[in-house]
C-alpha cells in the first residue's frame, strides 16, 4: 500500500471544519491551546449560518477577550470591566430587532460585574450572555478569580485558594438559573470535538429563543488557561476534566418549556 | 404636543423636555434631590407615545453604562443623578468620552463630600468641568439658572453632544431642580430614524464593521487620539462659549456667578446699586468651555471680581486663570446646603471693596 502523505489528506472533499467567513484574518493574541479561539469560531459559525451579521451587536468585556472585535466581523462595543450586560440591555431595548450578545470572562461577569449580571438576567433581557469560565484572571497574569477552585493556586492565592478566608468558588450559571428572567441556562465546553458541537447547538437554541423574545440565555463555557494554570495545553485540558468539570458539571441547567 | 406654558419643577421640566426633544432613552437610579426626573418619565410612559425607552437601573453604574450602550447605537440617550450618584457614574463617563459618544448627563447637585446633604450646593464644579473621571477629557457643561433653562438646555445638550460626539452635562443644583416656575415647553419633536455611519447597528455588506471602544494599546496612536480630543475641546472653546451679562457697561465691581448663585447675585446687584456701588454680573452659561476671553476683557475695566458660589471656592480658580492677575479676584461662598442671601453677598462685596 502506498504511503499516505499530508498532501493526500488536505483536499476539499476531506474538509470537516473550515474557518467561518465571519472570522477575520487578524492574528489572534490568545495563548496556544486556549479555549477562547475555539469559542469565537463556534460563535462566528452560528452567526454566519443564521445569517445574523447585519443585525448583530456584540459587547466585549475587559479581560483576555477584550480584543474580540478584531476577530469576528460584526459590530462591537467594548465595555468597561463587568458592565457588558448594562450596555447590552440598552442596545436591545433601543433596537429590539437586533441580535445582541455579551461575551465575558469570570472576573468580568462573576466578580466586578455581579450586579449587572444578576439584574440583567432578572429583568429577563432578550440577549445572549456568553460566559467563559477558566477559573483565573488570564489577562492580568493569573490572579485568583471568583470561580477559582478550592485549593487552586494562582498568583494571588499562591498557597492555594483558602475557602475560610477567600470564599468559595461561585457557580454563576446555577445562580442565574434561579431567576425567572432567564429562559435557557447551560454549561458547555470546547475541549473536544463533541463539546464544540454541543456548544454550537446551544448557541443555535439561544438565537432561536432571542428571536422568540423568551428572556435571557446564559451559556457558560468551562475553559482552560494553559498560561495562567502553568500547564501545557494537553495538561490543562486533562486538569480541567479532572477538576473543573466535577465542580462545574456540563449540561443544561434550565431549559424553556416548549411552546 | 404643541408649544405649551406649564408650571413645573426644574426636574420635571428636564423630563418633559427630554420627551419633547425626541430622546430615545433615559436610564436612571433614584437619588434625592432629582428622583422626580425618573418618576415623571415613568408616569408619562413615553414608550407608548414617542417610543422613548425609560428604565430604572440597578445602580448609577449600570445606568451610565446603559447610556454608553445606547449612545454607541447612535441613539439620543441620557441619565440623571445627584452628586454621590454622579461620582459613581464617573467610570462610565470617562469611557463615553474616550469612545467619543454623544449623551446627556444631568447632575442636580447636593452638598458633599460623601453622603453630605440633600440640600443644594455647587460643590461639583471641579468634577464637572475638569474631567471627573480618569484621563484627559472634558465634558461640555451647561449651567441652567431657571426652570426654563432646565427645559431648553436638554435639546441644546443633545445638539451639542452629537455635533462634537462628546458627553454633555447639565450642571444644576437642588434649588433649581426642586423649585417651580412657569416654563414654555417646545412642541413634540419626532425621534430620529437616521442610522449614523459610526454607530453599532449591525454591519451591512456596504461598510466595515463598526467598533466602539476607548482602548488602543499602541501608544503612538493613543497619543494621536488624545491630541484629536484636545483639538475638539479647543474648537468648543472657540465656538460654544455662552454667558450672560447684567449691567457690565459701567460696572466697577463684577460678580461672577452661575446657576442659583447667579439668580441671587441679580438681586445683590440691585441692592448694591441702590447703595451707589456700581456692580455688574457675568453669568457663565457654559462652565466648560468657560468665558475666559470675556472675563479677561472685563478685567481691564473693573476694579475687582467677586466669584459667588455655593462651594469652598472652585469656579473662582477659573476666574483667576481668565484674568491672569489683571484685577483683584476673591470668592464668597456658603456650603453644606446653605444658600447665601443677597444682603450677605452685598456685605461681602463691601468688604472686598475695602480690600
Amino acid at each position: 500500500m502506498a504511503e499516505v502523505t499530508f498532501n493526500d489528506i488536505i483536499k476539499p472533499e476531506n474538509l470537516a471544519y473550515t474557518k467561518s467567513k465571519l472570522m477575520t484574518n487578524n492574528v489572534m493574541h490568545y495563548c496556544p491551546g486556549c479555549g477562547h479561539g475555539t469559542a469565537h469560531q463556534v460563535l462566528a459559525e452560528v452567526l454566519e449560518e443564521e445569517d445574523l451579521q447585519s443585525r448583530t451587536v456584540g459587547i466585549t468585556p475587559v479581560g483576555c477577550s477584550v480584543l474580540m472585535y478584531n476577530y469576528i466581523d460584526v459590530d462591537f462595543q467594548e465595555a468597561a470591566h463587568g458592565r457588558a450586560p448594562a450596555l447590552a440591555t440598552a442596545v436591545k431595548r433601543l433596537m429590539p430587532d437586533k441580535f445582541v450578545f455579551t461575551y465575558q470572562g469570570d472576573g468580568d461577569l462573576a466578580a466586578i460585574g455581579t450586579a449587572e449580571t444578576i439584574h440583567t438576567c432578572n429583568r429577563g433581557e432578550n440577549i445572549l450572555m456568553l460566559f467563559i469560565n477558566n477559573g483565573i484572571y488570564g489577562m492580568t497574569g493569573g490572579q485568583m478569580a471568583p470561580t477559582t477552585l478550592d485549593g487552586m493556586k494562582s498568583s494571588t492565592s499562591p498557597y492555594g485558594r483558602n475557602i475560610a478566608t477567600m470564599g468559595s468558588p461561585i457557580k454563576m450559571a446555577d445562580i442565574v438559573a434561579l431567576l425567572p428572567g432567564t429562559c435557557y441556562v447551560t454549561r458547555q465546553s470546547v475541549n473536544t470535538a463533541g463539546g464544540v458541537r454541543k456548544l454550537k447547538r446551544a448557541l443555535k437554541k439561544a438565537v432561536q429563543y432571542q428571536n422568540e423574545k423568551r428572556g435571557t440565555c446564559f451559556i457558560e463555557v468551562v475553559s482552560n488557561c494553559p498560561s495562567g494554570w502553568k500547564m501545557t495545553p494537553v495538561e490543562s485540558n486533562k486538569w480541567m476534566e479532572e477538576n473543573m468539570f466535577p465542580f462545574y458539571p456540563l449540561g443544561d441547567i434550565k431549559v424553556p418549556s416548549e411552546k | 404636543m404643541e408649544k405649551e406654558l406649564r408650571l413645573m419643577k426644574g426636574n420635571e421640566a428636564i423630563a418633559e423636555a427630554a420627551i419633547r426633544a425626541g430622546a430615545d432613552g433615559y436610564f436612571g437610579y433614584p437619588i434625592t434631590p432629582q428622583s422626580e426626573i425618573l418618576e415623571y418619565l415613568m408616569e408619562a410612559n413615553p414608550e407608548t407615545t414617542t417610543g422613548m425607552v425609560v428604565l430604572q437601573a440597578e445602580s448609577e453604574v449600570a445606568a451610565i453604562n446603559m447610556v454608553y450602550g445606547g449612545a454607541a447605537c447612535g441613539k439620543k440617550v441620557m441619565t440623571s443623578s445627584s452628586s454621590p450618584g454622579i461620582s459613581l457614574k464617573q467610570e462610565g463617563i470617562t469611557y463615553i468620552a474616550g469612545a467619543e459618544l454623544p449623551c446627556l448627563i444631568v447632575n442636580v447637585v447636593r452638598g458633599g463630600p460623601g453622603l453630605g446633604t440633600i440640600q443644594p450646593a455647587q460643590s461639583d464644579y471641579f468634577q464637572a468641568t475638569k474631567g471627573g473621571g480618569h484621563g484627559d477629557y472634558h465634558l461640555l457643561v451647561l449651567a441652567p439658572s431657571s426652570v426654563q433653562e432646565m427645559a431648553d438646555f436638554v435639546e441644546l445638550s443633545f445638539d451639542l453632544a452629537f455635533k462634537y460626539r462628546n458627553p454633555v452635562m447639565i450642571l444644576s443644583d437642588g434649588a433649581i431642580g426642586q423649585m417651580m416656575e412657569k416654563v414654555w415647553l417646545k412642541p413634540q419633536k419626532k425621534r430620529s430614524e437616521e442610522i449614523l455611519p459610526w454607530a453599532t447597528t449591525g454591519k451591512p455588506a456596504s461598510r466595515e464593521r463598526n467598533i466602539i471602544t476607548s482602548l488602543d494599546l499602541d501608544s503612538e496612536r493613543q497619543e494621536k487620539f488624545n491630541l484629536k480630543l484636545i483639538a475638539k475641546y479647543r474648537e468648543m472653546e472657540e465656538k460654544e462659549v455662552r454667558y450672560e451679562e447684567f449691567m457690565t457697561d459701567d460696572a466697577e465691581y463684577l460678580f461672577v456667578a452661575y446657576g442659583t448663585s447667579a439668580r441671587l447675585c441679580q438681586k445683590a446687584l440691585q441692592l448694591a446699586r441702590a447703595e451707589g456701588i456700581k456692580a455688574g454680573l457675568l453669568r457663565p452659561i457654559t462652565l466648560f468651555p468657560y468665558p475666559k476671553k470675556r472675563l479677561n476683557e472685563l478685567a481691564d475695566r473693573v476694579k475687582g471680581m467677586l466669584a459667588v458660589e455655593m462651594s469652598a471656592g472652585q469656579m473662582v480658580e477659573d476666574v483667576m486663570l481668565s484674568v491672569n492677575g489683571k484685577t483683584r479676584v476673591s470668592h464668597y461662598g456658603r456650603m453644606g446646603g446653605m444658600i447665601p442671601t443677597p444682603e450677605e453677598v452685598v456685605e461681602n462685596l463691601k468688604t472686598f471693596i475695602k480690600g
